[in-house]
């Protein structure tokens, strides 16, 4: 952190307002696409959810310009198309499936998007610097851990279909992994802000390799062994890997050594391969993955060729949206919407939400990089690859570059937990920036140095 | 920290990239491979959207496809139900099974390359793709009449018009309503199907050129006459012995007549009385004569070996290639291993019927785009030549006789000369025998040839032969097309 960027201060908030209406304007236009492409008439509701939608996102909006002035101007559009775009697929497969508004998913995830949405302003406006989360450190940890490791208790912990990272109560099922995200990266950011400069002390050197010292491996086991935890108890290798994957990135990114990217890589490695070894629930995950079409994996189950199929039947340019048949496969709404999306609007759609999520992900970093506090630039950093980690995850293994796992999408998904968490996750990132944007305070009253006309010399 | 986050940013930027890749092999490079896939039900599904094509009778479609409100577009519908079922065959969520339906799919959806153009040309005039229409040549009447004189029998009855091989008439008993397998409801589709395919009589099997093939019993006596003649030794008035019972060589078991007692005075007949009357020892005894070879390469001058499409596969029929002297008196009078479809045995009489040529048996008259284009016509061919002439015009006059004076006067039509042979097949001990019945007419200008078979003798019971059963079944499918 030696150097300090710093940029002309432009809050681009008219910019954020233009690409806010263009982005709904996407998601009217997807839904009309899939009123005429089912029904062949336009919805009757198309202005009504189209302003309701316009609407939040400009209350939000205007929440940043009170708040936040200086708050990065492309990710809230990029979420909010995200975010509506999920909405109209979930819309689409509702009418796939039959059910009714109220007993679909769509109106559900838009009530859970509005509710998103205000808790994220509301994450805004009571946060008026993120260094306060840095107070709350050994807490969010507890939290963090505590959220990770729910799904594991009896009556409320869940399975569905072989993971067990929900809990369920009473009519409520949440998958806390999303919340524990946010709070192992505060948790980690804070701890790692201390205790960086222990953890970069130069140990011996192997193989041109600056190892750490031994006793400084404390950490990275502790966090190995509960996303070990995860990967067997939970039966998730996505979770497990996402939360192993950012503790090892903030490591790296505080303490800047490659040695703890391949210490964590081989740990990883070490037991992914032992679990696979003993555990049969591995072992068929790691079948379907890479034979997927055997007759064996078909067997276990066959979601993923189902999905794989979908995929191919869309090609190039998609069958259009409201003309494939992504209910064909299970789980289409959550766990494989991406299939959905890649069945409907093609390769070339598919590349463009892949690209929003690159985009949103790279705004993270470059606030990252922008931030002045060590402390901001780690849960920046953090919570941008989490979000990285889990789209490569999610889309991953339903692409067959890793094991299937049970990880939603983020804003595509339906499911309240995961829309909660990501805009939280959002809005923490949108003050960060906006901390990292805000040009330093003019000194007040003429100082002695602007009285002797003295250049100032910015350094870069 | 700047520098590790600028590279985490390059491990984020090569983890997005190896989604771009996936993604690209999925649903380009190996997009094809996957879309081929046998159990991709979206492919299924989006043959179901297309407009599928009719099959005709005449103009008549016996299959067609009717818009449908549900997310499959288009609802297949057989207006005649049962009538025609194995002709048609249905399509359902297990595709196109059985009958034209799967023999003729790549037409009625439309995939087949000759309607490539047609299908470039859809694509640039917006015109909504449609499958070709496939028109048969069976004769509204005719199977009208044949399933109704088949009405409570078990077993199958094929027209064919002897001068071209089409088909006029095909019906199979037990039938079944190809409409209630093809319907939207999976569930429903799938119990009715699995109903249908345990159940007794095994409605779903066509008779006519597969399931299990029938002993042909008596009516295999024209392809062993056929054979006779063919040899030069014999001819229409030929003395032969007949007696009640004849003594099998290098075996104890003897072969009597279906009968009791010779087939004519003094235990002697001519070859003509010997086929009116059904004479088991006189054939027997021919047969023996002629030698196993001459009648095996009989039979298959009849088509007995070929595989036919019509384009539904047909079962060939078979003579057994190793017989001893007593076999081959058995399979002389069709019994032993001889097998045959009732097609096999239409297109014997079909053969004799056309100046001994046999001509190849077809269902498809011609393919009609949508745009009503003939897309393809059926060209009448001869399978060969069975018999000559002079050895067919005997065997008219001795089929002839048959009906006249023999075992299948039952087969009578007033006016009209008609040639016919009764078959009565054993198939096991202490089992009811098939009745069947082969015949043309008119004898001296055939329109029509016919096979009938009735299992188990039908509804008359054990006793019963071809003549009593099958005959007037035969009788009433004649005079449907003579009639016109």
């Amino acid at each position: 952190m030696s150097v300090i960027s710093s940029y002309t201060p432009r809050r681009g908030r008219n910019v954020e307002l233009v690409l806010l209406i263009a982005a709904v304007a996407i998601v009217m236009l997807a839904y009309v696409n899939v009123g005429l492409a089912t029904s062949g008439t336009v919805p009757p509701a198309l202005l009504a959810l189209g302003g309701g939608y316009l609407g939040v996102a400009v209350a939000f909006h205007l929440v940043l310009r009170w708040r936040a002035s200086y708050a990065d101007p492309l990710m809230l559009p990029i979420v909010t198309l995200l975010n509506g775009l999920g909405l109209v697929m979930l819309h689409r497969l509702d009418l796939a499936s039959d059910r009714s508004i109220t007993e679909g998913v769509a109106l559900r995830q838009l009530m859970w998007s509005a509710l998103a949405v205000a808790i994220a302003a509301v994450v805004l406006v009571m946060l008026r610097d993120h260094r306060i989360l840095r107070r709350y450190t050994y807490l969010a940890g507890a939290i963090g851990f505590f959220l990770l490791v729910l799904p594991l208790f009896p009556v409320i912990g869940t399975s569905i279909y072989g993971s067990r990272i929900w809990i369920q109560i009473g009519p409520f099922s949440f998958q806390p992994g999303e919340l524990a995200k946010i709070a192992l990266a505060i948790f980690f950011a804070g701890y790692l802000v201390q205790t960086r400069d222990a953890l970069s002390v130069a140990g011996r050197k192997v193989l041109g390799l600056t190892l750490p010292r031994a006793r400084d491996l404390g950490p990275i086991l502790v966090a190995w062994l509960a996303s070990l935890a995860v990967l067997v108890f939970e039966r998730d290798l996505g979770s497990s890997l996402l939360f192993f994957g950012l503790f090892v990135a903030m490591l790296y990114v505080a303490t800047e050594r490659v040695s703890w990217i391949a210490i964590g890589l081989t740990l990883f490695g070490i037991g992914a391969y032992t679990a696979y070894l003993i555990f049969g629930h591995v072992q068929t995950r790691v079948l379907l993955w890479l034979d997927t079409f055997s007759p064996e994996a078909l067997s276990a189950s066959d979601q993923l060729a189902k999905g794989l199929m979908g995929m191919a039947s869309g090609g190039m340019f998609g069958t259009g949206l409201g003309r494939g048949r992504p209910d064909l496969t299970y789980f289409a709404e959550s766990d494989f919407i991406i299939p959905s999306f890649g069945e409907e609007i093609g390769l070339i759609g598919l590349f463009a939400i892949v690209v929003l999520y690159g985009l949103l992900v790279e705004r993270g970093l470059r606030t990252s990089l922008g931030t002045r506090d060590g402390f901001g630039k780690l849960l920046a950093a953090g919570l941008s690859f989490s979000l990285a980690l889990q789209c490569f995850v999610v889309v991953g293994g339903v692409t067959r570059v890793i094991p299937l796992t049970g990880l939603t999408m983020p804003f595509l998904s339906s499911g309240g937990s995961s829309l909660l968490a990501n805009w939280t996750l959002v809005a923490i990132l949108l003050r960060i920036s906006d901390h990292a944007r805000r040009p330093l305070p003019e000194p007040s009253g003429p100082s002695p140095v602007a009285e002797a006309r003295t250049q100032v010399v910015k350094v870069r | 920290m700047n520098a590790p986050v600028r590279r985490l940013s390059l491990v984020v930027a090569t983890l997005f990239a190896s989604l771009l890749v996936s993604t690209t092999l999925i649903q380009y490079v190996f997009a094809a491979d996957l879309n081929a896939r046998p159990d991709n039900r979206r492919t299924l599904l989006s043959t179901y959207a297309r407009e599928r094509g009719d099959i005709l009778v005449g103009q008549t479609p016996i299959a067609e496809s009717t818009p449908s409100e549900d997310q499959f577009k288009f609802q297949r519908v057989y207006p005649q139900g049962p009538l025609y079922a194995h002709v048609t065959g249905f399509y359902s969520f297990y595709g196109a099974v059985g009958g034209l339906e799967q023999a003729e799919d790549a037409f009625l959806s439309g995939s087949s390359d000759k309607l490539f153009y047609r299908r470039v040309s859809d694509l640039f005039t917006g015109r909504r793709p449609q499958g070709a229409n496939v028109e048969t040549t069976l004769d509204a009447r005719v199977q009208e009449a044949a399933s109704e004189a088949m009405e409570g029998i078990t077993g199958g009855a094929v027209a064919l018009d002897p001068r071209t091989g089409a088909i006029l008439a095909m019906v199979s008993h037990p039938t079944f309503d190809p409409n209630d397998v093809a319907g939207h409801d999976l569930e429903a589709v799938g119990t009715t199907y699995d109903e249908l395919n345990a159940a007794e009589g095994r409605p779903l099997v066509n008779r006519t050129i597969g399931g299990d093939l029938y002993p042909p019993g008596s009516v295999f006596k024209v392809v062993t006459a056929a054979a006779a003649l063919s040899t030069g030794d014999y001819d229409e008035d030929t003395v032969l012995p007949g007696p009640a019972v004849l003594d099998l060589p290098q075996t104890s078991a003897d072969l009597p007549n279906a009968f009791d007692g010779p087939c004519g005075p003094n235990s002697e007949v001519t070859f003509t009385e010997a086929l009116a009357v059904s004479c088991n020892t006189a054939f027997a005894r021919v047969g023996m004569d002629i030698g196993a070879e001459a009648l095996q390469a009989q039979a298959a001058k009849f088509g007995f070996g070929d595989a036919i499409t019509i384009p539904m596969r047909v079962t060939p029929s078979t003579v057994p290639a190793e017989m001893n002297l007593p076999q081959l008196a058995q399979a002389s009078i069709g019994q032993y291993d001889v097998r045959a479809t009732p097609l096999q045995m239409a297109m014997v009489a079909a053969g004799v019927a056309n100046d001994g040529v046999v001509m190849r048996p077809y269902l498809v008259q011609s393919i009609i785009g949508s745009d009503l284009s003939v897309i393809e016509s059926a060209d009448e061919q001869e399978l060969s030549e069975a018999v000559t002439q002079d050895v067919a015009a005997q065997l008219t006059r001795m089929m002839v006789s048959v009906v006249e004076d023999g075992s299948g006067q039952r087969a009578q039509i007033p006016g009209v000369e008609v040639a016919g042979k009764t078959g009565t097949a054993q198939h096991g001990e202490g089992r009811k025998a098939h009745a069947w019945f082969i015949s043309f007419a008119p004898a001296d200008d055939p329109e029509i040839a016919v096979a009938v078979i009735a299992e188990d003798g039908g509804v008359a019971g054990s006793e019963a032969g071809g003549g009593r059963v099958a005959a007037p079944i035969a009788k009433e499918i004649m005079e449907a097309r003579l009639d016109q």
